[in-house]
């Protein structure tokens, strides 16, 4: 039976073959993901264990990845000795893929387990974060659980009871245009099939648009695909895949490129051409508001983000700085820089462009989350309007209820921090 | 007979039912405080609950989506209350089975506040307006995790089990 990438790395995992949407399967798990709600896991854990007469010893920690980036460096002493719960949870474990709060290897967990080779194709990945869609960038099946089904997990080393979910097929084609890129797509999709258009279904990218995207942009689609409900975004593995795993990810040994069969099952196509699209903006308080630019170039903003696992690369934070350089961001507007990850601080640092942001009057912070989920590092005060290059602008989101996030490209971020209000790239920047 | 204290909308995410500056709190127990913390009516309501209520949450579509932080789950739990939704996001669902939050699936429910409903396995009977809505069931698979009170316990009893096969294989 021809088959979707997805259902055959589920095959391959769980032993099984002529897999088709709505069977049920117990994939073995390659990589399992956690970051500080893995204080959560660990309680959940131990209680598996209780009344038992085993010891509470994780399936393989050779395959368990901690990576502190929600809350860094922590904001309250709750977080702080929740993280420090962690850590001995991870010495006595024996658990190596952490990645605490660092300048050279730590960062936001979906730059750290791409950069650190974590990810293969053909992989099983599961993440206690919804945004684990975007190792499919990388070729492997990659999804958000809950803290109780990681538990589950480390005890058992397999993931229960997974569905094997149906695939759209999404074939992108064109070249994009001077200003617009893998952001402006994804939010583009998002707006034409709706926050739940993919709900409980993968969706498997195709087409010659990705094939010359690079993987920074693959992640930045596979990111983005939780917020149409898909349980994950992949890509299949080709040259570029094995380019990035090579020269970025510092992977030697083989690969296995699982890609799929000709003729599979796809419960849906959707085409759509790239080389006519605008920049897109998200508009507040749901990802799926999708606007052209030009329909809200003059809002007035407070705060510019740039940064997240969807846009804190470098070639994200290269592109912003191309916009800003030699000019200053506008009276009355924060700008906040977040580099992904303390390896692409450093490259960003390297090529002048930290020196840049500062300039502008940008302030470069740490690795991390930043406020994209509202706990620290640039809350927004009441009513007050941010555009960000982050993934999700729900109500609250930014730890304010009264305020409003958009979210848009770094270079819609940077050029609008330069003009203060929300500006169309491609108009240029006074 | 249970009682409709709430409806909300599609696409009701994670971050207003538990918001995101809450999640240092992580244990199950001491989630419960901040429900709807956004929402100070609501969330004064739910902490005021008498013990042995049958009280719902009524919700559109696509019912917890986004983060899949856990507390958003273990927060109605703590309460104890009903979630009849038209649909439900696939981490929230999941989490929900594996807490044991009771979840109903009523993709054409329709109801108010203060409405009365009765809920069997297979449909949800609306007593104030009288209409009757389809229930669609949970699929084995999560069923199998309801019924072994969560995933907690039905894990303990599969690592119990795969260890035991382990352990006589080896002798
Ligand atoms: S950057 Fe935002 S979306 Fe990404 S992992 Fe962190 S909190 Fe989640």
């Amino acid at each position: 039976m021809n088959m979707t990438i997805v259902e055959k790395i589920l095959s391959r995992a769980s032993g099984r073959s002529n897999l088709k949407p709505g069977d049920v399967v117990e994939p073995a798990i390659d990589l399992a993901m956690s970051h500080e709600n893995g204080a959560l896991v660990i309680n959940q854990f131990l209680q598996i264990f209780e009344g038992t007469p085993l010891d509470p010893k994780v399936w393989d920690a050779s395959k368990i990845a901690i990576i502190f980036d929600h809350r860094v460096p922590a904001e309250s002493s709750k977080t702080a000795s929740n993280q420090k719960k962690i850590r001995e949870f991870v010495n006595r474990q024996f658990i190596d893929k952490f990645h605490d709060i660092r300048g050279d290897v730590g960062g936001i967990c979906h730059q750290i387990l791409p950069e650190s080779g974590y990810v293969r194709p053909g992989c099983v990945v599961v993440g206690t974060d919804s945004h684990t869609t975007s190792h499919g960038a990388l070729g492997a099946f990659s999804f958000g659980i809950g803290a109780t089904e990681m538990a589950s997990v480390w005890a058992l080393g397999k993931a229960l009871n997974v569905e094997v979910p149906p695939t759209i097929k999404v074939n992108v084609t064109g070249a994009f245009p001077t200003f617009v890129g893998p952001k402006d797509f994804i939010l583009h999709l998002i707006g034409k099939i709706s926050a739940q258009g993919a709900n409980f279904r993968v969706i498997e990218y195709h087409g010659e648009t990705i094939r010359d995207m690079t993987t920074s942009g693959r992640l930045v689609i596979c990111n983005m695909s939780v917020e149409a409900g898909a349980t994950s975004g992949i890509v299949p593995p080709d040259e570029e895949t094995i380019r990035y795993l090579r020269e970025e990810a510092g992977v030697q040994d083989s690969l296995d490129m699982v890609v799929p069969d000709a003729g599979a099952n796809y419960d849906e196509v959707i085409n759509i051409d790239v080389s006519k699209l605008e920049p897109q903006i998200a508009c507040p308080h749901t990802v799926d508001n999708i606007k052209g630019i030009k329909d809200v170039s003059g809002t007035k903003i407070d705060q510019v983000v740039i940064g997240s696992c969807t846009n804190g690369r470098l070639d994200d934070l290269e592109m912003a700085a191309r916009v800003i350089r030699g000019k200053k961001i506008a009276r009355n507007i924060r700008m906040l820089v977040f580099p992904a990850s303390g390896r692409i601080y450093s490259q960003a640092l390297g090529k002048g462009l930290i020196g840049d942001f500062m300039t502008a009057g940008a302030v470069v912070m740490n690795p991390g989350c930043g406020p994209c989920l509202g706990i620290h590092e640039g809350a927004l005060g009441d009513g007050e309007v941010a555009l960000s290059t982050t993934n999700r602008n729900f109500k609250g989101r930014m730890g304010n209820p009264t305020a409003e996030v958009y979210l848009c490209s770094p270079v819609v971020a940077a050029a609008s921090a330069v003009a203060g209000v929300i500006t169309d790239p491609r108009k240029g920047v006074n | 007979m249970a009682k409709v204290i709430f409806t909300v909308g599609d696409d009701i995410s994670t971050d207003i039912i538990y918001p995101g500056r809450y999640m240092a709190t992580v244990l199950p127990e001491e989630t419960p405080q901040f429900a709807f913390a956004d929402n100070p009516d609501f969330n004064a309501r739910l902490l005021s609950l008498k013990k042995n209520h049958q009280s719902v949450i009524v919700a559109g579509e696509n019912f917890g989506c986004g983060s899949s932080r856990e507390q958003a789950v273990s927060t109605l739990k703590g309460h104890e209350v009903i979630i009849v939704a038209k649909s439900i996001a696939r981490i929230f669902l999941q989490n929900s089975v594996n807490l044991g939050l009771k979840i109903i699936l009523a993709p054409d429910n329709e109801a108010s506040e203060d409405d009365e409903l009765e809920i069997s396995q297979d449909r949800v009977l609306n007593t104030t307006t009288g209409k009757s809505f389809q229930v669609e069931p949970l699929p084995k698979s999560r069923r199998e995790i309801i019924e072994a009170g969560g995933l907690i316990s039905y894990t303990r009893a599969r690592l119990l089990k795969d260890r035991s096969l382990q352990l006589s294989e080896i002798e």
